[in-house]
């Protein structure tokens, strides 16, 4: 199979997610879509286009509007057999389905020391910056991080969206698979055709520099990229790492690139109270506490609610703040 | 709606058959079989209670007063259904095939307790209320997609159906047609409230109308509605026709838990006068004395051997090895995380220096 030439396709970061259920949907007869308008509509973003049709109305659900109704009927799909992969609109109406992941979905494995599990990936478009109406911007990860029992991702680009997608399909316990919705039509990536998986748990390193770690994930990435680019003008190098998956998050990669930096800027548009950041400070304070030359900087969305899109250009983090953070760390 | 859903009873207060037309399935052996799980879950439940008292297990949830309920309804299942049971089930759990022993260890902190005997379709016991209403919704939908005849049983309490999960578990299940009986026990009070404080609805059973489902109301406390109306739930289940909403009407004698103390919010001289008048095992005996199948000897003997499989059951949950710290550690993903193996590491390693 040396020989084999893998065909791409140049895809948007929404085709790519298609891609990825289309393909797990051809391959496994137990993977099910439910969701609210994911059938003829093909999703608010049109993220399951076409699916409905090709695979029929058995296989790609349109549910009643009722996101605590259907994550936990697909928990008890999951239990029984199916590997349900659920669209919550947008991630600010997850949290009537808060109970269902938190006292169900996370736990069925430790309650039952393994005999029910839950098979399940839950996806949401997250994020601000594209102007959409209130409570359709929550960046609100961390709820799910500190979460036992639940893994989350979150891919920023192409590739890394189908790959990620298929891993999580056939992981064998509950994934919250984000979505910026600000990146599902900016990016193109050339993107395989068939089945691959990104390893969940692995980051990725996206731009190798030794002066400042540049830390972000999703819809910052372009943003800490911008930043490490005007950076780079000025003979300063950036390491940027894309973390990719935000629980468990790749510890070593983290360790690594920091222990050789000695700086680091943390990026993320979600609150800074509580927010994942804070893990990533904590996984430096464990394993380079020694090798630091000045104080961690987050740059993050304020400890407000997600303003009105009025608002949002001040509410996120810009290339701006990011290259001011890192004159901090260099100054210090 | 009181007269549209009216409680409906096959045999009444005296023994007395209201229903002719079951009269000809209700073998001697059925009525036994009703009466020996009664008294089976029965002395279980005291003795739950007894060993709680004295610090033997946790908090424990009384059923008593339910047993025709939840007897009557478990074995209206075939051996290939689900059940999902809340705290207050396992009566309906033990009667379906559920192991005492581990039935005892989930009520004295163990995780080996949520765990079925093999190949048994039951679910942990739905702590939160109404949150498994949804999960019945969609484990029989499964059924149904994998084209079997199975079908699910959920039970929930009064108190549930004030819950988004219970409308949302319901609704899924009526417009997907999953093949699920919605079993409801209504004892009258969720904890310390009572029905009326709960909705302003007469019945329960008339909330099926907005799903467009069949609802049933029926005397909780009478096994033979209590069962026949749960078959013919399940048979319309497994025919595709999707979930029946069964209220039976019910009462608990005890506590919510035996961390609560009833006396606070009602007068139990009321659950004493039922006891003469509502009990559901005194039924069946009215039932056996007039139809003379009523042999004292017959039930000395079930009830010495209910009491002997508990006290087996008792032993045995006493004897279970100790928890063992790393199980913690184990369940939470098939592959523990970095940070679950770190932890679990860490924390075993304090054990063995400093045990």
């Amino acid at each position: 199979m040396m020989n084999t030439v893998i065909q791409t396709k140049t895809l948007t970061l929404v085709q790519a997610i298609n891609e990825a259920m289309d393909t797990m949907l051809k391959e496994n007869e137990q993977v099910i879509l439910l969701g609210e308008d994911i059938g003829k509509n093909g999703g608010v973003f049109r993220a399951t286009d076409g699916l409905q049709e090709k695979y029929g109305e058995d296989r790609v659900l349109d549910t009643p509007l009722s996101e605590a109704g259907f994550v936990g009927a697909a928990i008890g799909m999951a239990v029984n057999g199916f590997r349900p992969v659920v669209e919550i609109q947008f991630l600010g109406f997850i949290y009537p389905a808060y109970e269902q992941i938190m006292t169900h979905a996370s736990r069925l494995r430790m309650r039952t020391m393994g005999y029910y599990t839950v098979p399940m990936v839950i996806r949401a478009p997250y994020g601000a910056g594209v102007r959409a109406p209130e409570i359709h911007c929550d960046s609100t990860e961390a709820i799910f991080t500190h979460m036992p029992g639940i893994k989350v991702v979150c891919p920023s680009n192409p590739y890394d969206a189908k790959g990620l997608l298929i891993a999580a399909i056939e992981d064998p316990d509950p994934v919250l698979f984000l979505e910026p919705m600000r990146s599902y039509r900016s990016v193109r990536d050339e993107v395989p055709d068939g089945k691959y998986i990104v390893e969940i748990g692995k980051g990725n390193r996206l731009i190798e520099g030794e002066d400042v770690t540049l830390i972000s994930w999703g819809a910052m990435v372009p943003v800490a990229l911008k930043a490490a680019e005007q950076m780079k003008v000025r003979g300063i190098h950036c390491d940027v790492l894309d973390l990719r998956t935000l629980y468990p998050l790749d510890h070593e990669l983290i360790a690594e690139s920091v222990q050789k930096t000695g700086r680091t800027v943390i990026v993320h548009e979600a609150h800074a109270t509580g927010g994942v950041g804070n893990d990533i400070v904590s996984i430096i304070n464990d394993t380079s506490f020694l090798f630091q030359k000045a104080p961690v900087e987050r740059v993050t969305g304020f400890d407000t609610p997600v303003p009105y899109f009025g608002f949002e250009d001040h509410y996120l983090p810009t290339p701006k703040r990011v290259v001011h953070a890192i004159e901090k760390v260099m100054k210090y | 709606m009181i007269k549209q859903f009216p409680i409906q009873q096959f045999l009444d207060e005296n023994g007395k058959i209201l229903n002719k037309d079951i009269r000809s399935q209700i073998t001697t052996e059925l009525v036994k079989n009703f009466y020996q799980h009664c008294v089976r879950i029965r002395t279980f439940d005291r003795k739950a209670i007894s060993l709680q008292r004295q610090g033997r297990i946790g908090t424990y949830a009384p059923f008593e007063g339910q047993e025709a309920a939840q007897v009557g309804s478990a074995l209206a299942l075939q051996q290939d259904d689900w059940l999902f049971p809340t705290y207050r089930d396992h009566g309906a759990a033990m009667t379906f095939g559920h192991s005492l022993r581990n039935i005892l260890l989930f009520w004295n902190g163990r995780n080996e307790g949520c765990i079925p005997p093999e190949g048994k379709k039951i679910f942990p016991p739905a702590i939160p209320i109404a949150t498994q209403i949804p999960h019945a919704a969609g484990a029989a939908y499964a059924e149904k997609r994998k084209g079997t005849k199975n079908a699910a049983i959920v039970y929930f309490g009064d108190g549930a159906t004030s819950e988004g999960d219970f409308h949302e578990g319901i609704n899924f299940a009526s417009v997907m047609k999953a093949p699920v009986v919605l079993f409801n026990q209504n004892n009258g009070y969720a904890i310390s409230v009572p029905i009326n404080k709960q909705m302003s609805s007469q019945t329960i059973a008339q909330k099926a109308l907005a799903y467009d489902i069949p609802g049933v109301r029926i005397d909780g406390n009478d096994i033979f509605v209590v069962y026949f109306e749960t078959l013919k739930a399940l048979e319309r289940a497994r025919q595709g026709q999707g979930p029946t909403l069964i209220e039976a009407v019910t009462w608990r004698y005890g506590a919510h838990t035996t961390a609560d103390d009833p006396s606070k919010y009602r007068d139990q001289t009321e659950s004493q006068q039922r006891r003469h008048t509502m009990d559901p095992l005194l039924r069946i005996e009215h039932f056996m004395k007039n139809e003379g199948m009523y042999d004292e000897h017959w039930i000395n003997e079930i009830e010495e051997a209910a009491q002997a499989e508990i006290d087996l059951a008792v032993q045995e949950m006493e004897e279970f090895p100790v928890a063992n710290p790393a199980d913690i550690f184990d369940h939470v993903f098939a592959e523990p995380t970095w940070g679950i193996q770190k932890q679990k590491e860490e924390y075993l390693r304090l054990l063995e220096v400093n045990p």
